[in-house]
């Protein structure tokens, strides 16, 4: 009895702090997007409706909400194998016991994950400048044609990707090293002596070896790169075009530019519903795959 | 008494002080009221040098200054509402303001102006006047006037055979053809593709209102709407202004003066602006002009900014104390020298400097002219939208008749509340 | 390939890497001492033709980047340490105490990790609004001073704490409260200053929740000022960047003083236990 009320009193105070301002607004967020919340609502209660399902109903004929969808979806079947890949080279790379100085270069490789997004998406914005920037003067140096990286429809959304991949790639670098440190090296022992050559090393033995950890580290990543929003804020506030509007962004600018509180709710829970699709579906092939 | 103690006792003594200091604060609101007053861009950094002198005036009172960014004071303004953290007094552009008298964040003030010895109505631009005065009431107080017109680059005209500006619009393609060379990278106008007071500003030119029905439903599909955006999509079909956003424009003021572009279709500050980063041999080079018209010289936009009290102001005498103070025609005319931004009062346009300016006079030629924009809360959603809609016309996703339908189809999704509440509700919405 | 190849490749390659991670900080240091209006040139400078330090002085005396950055401590320290208060004991509980509902319970919390945090954002902004905290640091202190991820944490860890101990003390007639904070705190420290620097960072970096509750700019952090200044001064290349190297550089500090217990914890909160 006492040790129980003990326990309590231990969890009082993040159960209440997660209660009250996480669990209990996400029920109240489902509510609100059943409402026509708006500017007209903030002024005066008597102003609000009670619309069921209409906000997700205009949303899903809204063609700027699929277009979003389509950006994030971009933003996460081009960032996700792209940032993935980096990641495993980068770590298999310092796992190498050819390396050298490898803290260093660890560090190295890590340092852009600790910064802020938003002050490293604002170098981001000059590198890539279309007229003075260092990568279009690179790109002439070399002989190539100047792109216009932020100005194009077609570049923005890739630039943007790349700075994702270059900001987050030392993460899931870290766990990746961790999972290769990880393999029994007498595997390798085992194979070299049969002259397995490199890469079928890595086919039969790393790879399915880390398959565990990359499954997890990629279902994470999808989740995060699901809430692509920050990027685009600071780096082309959308544009051009609206060819950047992820899905966060479209309910940060509907919810807190223009208050439409209802449908930015919906927004916010049609992606909800989206994530948990896309992560149910990997979670499961990764399983089916693991068991084949 | 001991070092220990000694040491003990001077920090209570810092911590005393410290907390004195902090209590201080809260106790000094009696007698000195902090008064909160948000400024917008480039008018925050300027009006900081107006204020010391009404402190001086008023030793009771200190204002407390914040500058909001132009790209989100908007989104500021309406988040302070929202969160009931609004200031005492703030600067609002004057389109804004139906918005916030919707919401009934704002304080009526026409019993203060009657009773003003300084903020007299008849030394204002009437137009102007009238886009602080919702439902026959007034909000604001206009602080400067603002419209888009023509800066252009004369001894460019010159050069091509021109003597004199444009004033049509069949004269304005004439001359934007014979300017521009995309080949060179040289256009004759620069018409950034994310802002849209420029083809506002055509659109107002037109006869037919942008809204129709008692401002229900938009009007875009209207023959006056269609036709300024097909001038608009044209110029950049003909490539005669380069489809870029400001943000890749970077410094207009440079390539101006450089003659990549001929026109620039923008606001007041910027002569202070190109005559603070052109040398001074360039000044000569360019001039300002009304806009031209389909016919002839055209309306303009209702622009430039208000000062208003906000209704939850707990400082309302001291605020409107600071409206007066910057209304005085002696301000208007430093906020002139500062920042070039246009003087809300007659008075001051009569002064010697902004008389023998002609750089300045074509402004004032216009501001008789002007037209406000439509008087809805949504207004400032419906013109993103609008421009949103151009931005892909320009791009050759839409044509003029698609681009015009698509707009009406936003603003009529947007204005369905305004329809519903003054069905259902009645009067209160504006 | 030859022994000696293979060794210049993967060194190469990680030298490549480190380049391209690093450059673009290195560049942003190297055009914060640039001249105003310099670094927009062509070819565009890698290197100040003459260093100085007017954007940072621009920066503090005119823009008030002293304000934000005061504001950025305050607030990262004050989350730091509630919620490491918050999240301990609320670990410590699931992982060592009995009482009934423990595995339901966690598992609920767990499960409500897939819960993106923005769903909750707009009715916790009416809700911040209604109790008087929209535009105060309490806005963005209160409610993340718990955290799942932080629970979650802690519970792995303290999972390792033998019984016996805590059993042994009970005996010996201690209090509950003076078992955790004389046993198990001190057990706990490594992944104390764990979490500790993970809270520490997310909080100094976050930029959606403070960007939507701190309206006014007497409350910025580092990231919204930065933000703010990069809308209004787009043109001024050399004064961003020092504005960037101000925000950076605190938390990379941080970062290469703790690392060790920051990738520490970095693997610990990533495999599943």
């Amino acid at each position: 009895m006492n040790t129980q009320r003990v326990a309590w009193l231990f969890l009082a105070p993040a159960l209440l702090v997660l209660g009250l301002f996480f669990l209990l607004p996400v029920a109240a967020a489902f509510v609100l997007s059943l409402t026509d919340y708006d500017l007209y609502a903030l002024a005066d209660l008597r102003h609000l409706r009670f619309v069921a399902l209409g906000n997700y109903w205009e949303l899903l004929h809204r063609p700027l909400f699929w277009s979003a969808l389509g950006h994030t979806f971009y933003f996460v079947i081009v960032g996700v194998p792209l940032s993935l890949a980096a990641s495993l080279g980068a770590a298999l790379l310092l796992n190498s016991p050819l390396a050298r100085m490898q803290a260093f270069f660890r560090t190295a490789l890590f340092a852009p994950v600790v910064t802020t997004v938003v002050a490293v998406a604002v170098i981001w914005r000059y590198l890539f400048n279309t007229k003075y920037g260092l990568v279009n003067y690179a790109l002439q140096a070399l002989g190539l044609h100047p792109v216009d990286w932020l100005g194009d429809p077609h570049w923005a959304m890739p630039t943007i990707i790349l700075f994702a991949v270059w900001k987050n790639f030392g993460y899931n670098m870290i766990i990746l090293l961790a999972g290769l440190q990880a393999i029994p090296p007498d595997l390798y022992e085992a194979a070299r002596i049969d002259g397995a050559s490199l890469a079928r090393q890595f086919w039969h033995i790393t790879l399915p070896m880390l398959r565990p950890t990359l499954t997890m580290v990629g279902i994470l990543t999808v989740a995060g790169y699901f809430q692509l929003f920050a990027e685009p804020y600071v780096i082309t506030e959308g544009g051009p075009l609206q060819s950047t509007v992820s899905a966060l962004f479209l309910m940060y600018e509907e919810g807190f530019k223009w208050w439409n509180l209802g449908a930015a709710s919906a927004v916010a829970f049609l992606l909800f519903v989206v994530m948990f699709a896309v992560t149910g579906v990997l979670l499961r092939l990764a399983r089916r795959g693991g068991e084949a | 008494m001991s070092g220990a103690h000694g040491i003990a006792a001077r920090w209570r003594a810092a911590l005393l002080a410290g907390g004195l200091a902090l209590l201080g604060g809260c106790a000094r609101e009696d007698e000195t009221q902090v008064l909160s007053f948000w400024a917008i861009g480039r008018e925050g950094e300027a009006v900081a040098k107006l204020l010391p002198d009404f402190e001086r005036e008023h030793p009771g009172l200190r204002v407390r200054l914040q500058q909001l960014p132009l790209t989100a004071a908007h989104q500021k303004l309406l988040t302070a509402f929202a969160g009931g953290s609004t200031p005492d007094v703030s600067q609002l552009g004057n389109t804004w303001i139906p918005e916030l008298v919707a919401l009934d964040a704002l304080e009526p003030l026409q019993a203060r102006v009657d009773a003003s010895p300084e903020v007299r109505e008849a030394d204002y631009f009437p137009a102007i006047w009238a886009t602080n005065r919702l439902g026959g009431t007034l909000y604001g107080v206009p602080w400067y006037v603002d419209t888009r017109l023509l800066f252009y680059r004369a001894d460019l005209l010159r050069a091509a055979g021109f003597a004199a500006p444009p004033r049509d619009w069949a004269q304005w393609r004439a001359m934007l053809a014979a300017l521009s060379h995309p080949e060179r990278h040289v256009f004759g106008a620069l018409l950034p593709t994310n802002e849209y007071e420029q083809l506002l500003s055509l659109a107002l030119e037109q006869d037919e209102p942008l809204l129709r029905e008692g401002d229900r439903y938009g009007n875009f599909r209207s023959a006056g709407f269609r036709r300024a955006l097909a001038f608009y999509v044209d110029t950049f079909r003909l490539r005669q202004a380069p489809p870029i956003t400001n943000v890749e424009a970077g410094n207009p003021w440079v390539e101006f003066g450089r003659g990549v572009y001929a026109f620039y279709v923008s606001g007041p500050w910027n002569i202070g602006e190109f005559r603070q980063r052109l040398p001074a041999a360039e000044q000569d080079r360019w001039s300002t002009a009304p806009l031209p018209g389909p016919q002839g010289p055209g309306a303009g936009m209702a622009g430039g900014s208000s000062l208003v009290v906000f209704r939850a102001s707990r400082h309302k005498r001291a605020a409107w104390q600071l409206i007066e103070f910057l209304s005085r025609p002696a301000m208007q005319q430093r906020l002139y020298a500062l920042l070039g931004d246009m003087p809300a009062r007659r008075s001051v346009w009569n002064s010697a400097a902004l008389r023998g300016d002609a750089k300045v006079q074509a402004f004032r030629a216009q501001l008789e002219r002007v037209k406000p924009t439509p008087a809805v809360p949504e207004w400032e959603r419906i013109a993103t939208e609008m421009q949103l809609v151009a931005a892909e016309a320009v791009a050759g996703r839409l044509d003029v008749d698609q681009a015009a339908a698509e707009i009406d189809r936003r603003a009529d999704a947007i204005l369905a509340k305004r329809r519903w509440v003054l069905d259902h509700v009645g009067s209160r919405a504006p | 390939m030859s022994p000696r190849l293979a060794k210049a490749l993967v060194n190469g390659l990680l030298l490549g890497g480190a380049a391209v991670a690093l450059f673009p900080l290195l560049w942003m240091l190297s055009v914060s001492f640039m001249a105003p209006g310099t670094a927009s040139a062509l070819p565009p400078p890698l290197l100040p033709g003459q260093a100085t330090l007017e954007n940072y002085r621009t920066l503090f005396v005119r823009v008030g980047m002293g304000r934000y950055l005061a504001n950025s401590l305050l607030v990262s320290s004050a989350i730091t340490l509630l919620a490491l208060a918050c999240n301990m004991m609320a670990g410590y509980a699931f992982a060592k105490l009995r009482f009934g509902g423990r595995e339901r319970l966690f598992q609920a919390l767990v499960g409500a990790l897939v819960i993106p945090a923005q769903v909750a954002m707009l009715p916790l902004f009416l809700l911040l609004k209604y109790i008087g905290l929209v535009n105060s640091f309490a806005g963005v202190i209160v409610p993340a001073m718990a955290t799942i991820f932080g629970v979650y944490l802690v519970r792995q860890y303290a999972r390792g704490i033998p019984d016996e101990l805590l059993e042994a003390a009970r005996i010996d007639g201690a209090g509950e409260w003076r078992i955790f904070a004389g046993i198990v705190l001190p057990l706990l420290k490594p992944i104390m200053v764990t979490l500790a620097i993970f809270t520490f960072l997310a909080a100094w970096n976050d930029f959606m929740w403070p960007l939507i509750v701190l309206t006014g700019q007497e409350h910025y952090t580092l990231p919204i000022g930065l933000a703010s200044l990069a809308r209004e001064h787009a043109q001024d290349t050399e004064l961003m960047m020092a504005g960037s190297v101000v925000t950076v550089l605190p938390v990379l500090g941080l970062f290469l003083a703790m690392q060790r217990y920051y990738l520490q914890g970095l693997l610990l909160g990533s495999v599943k236990g």
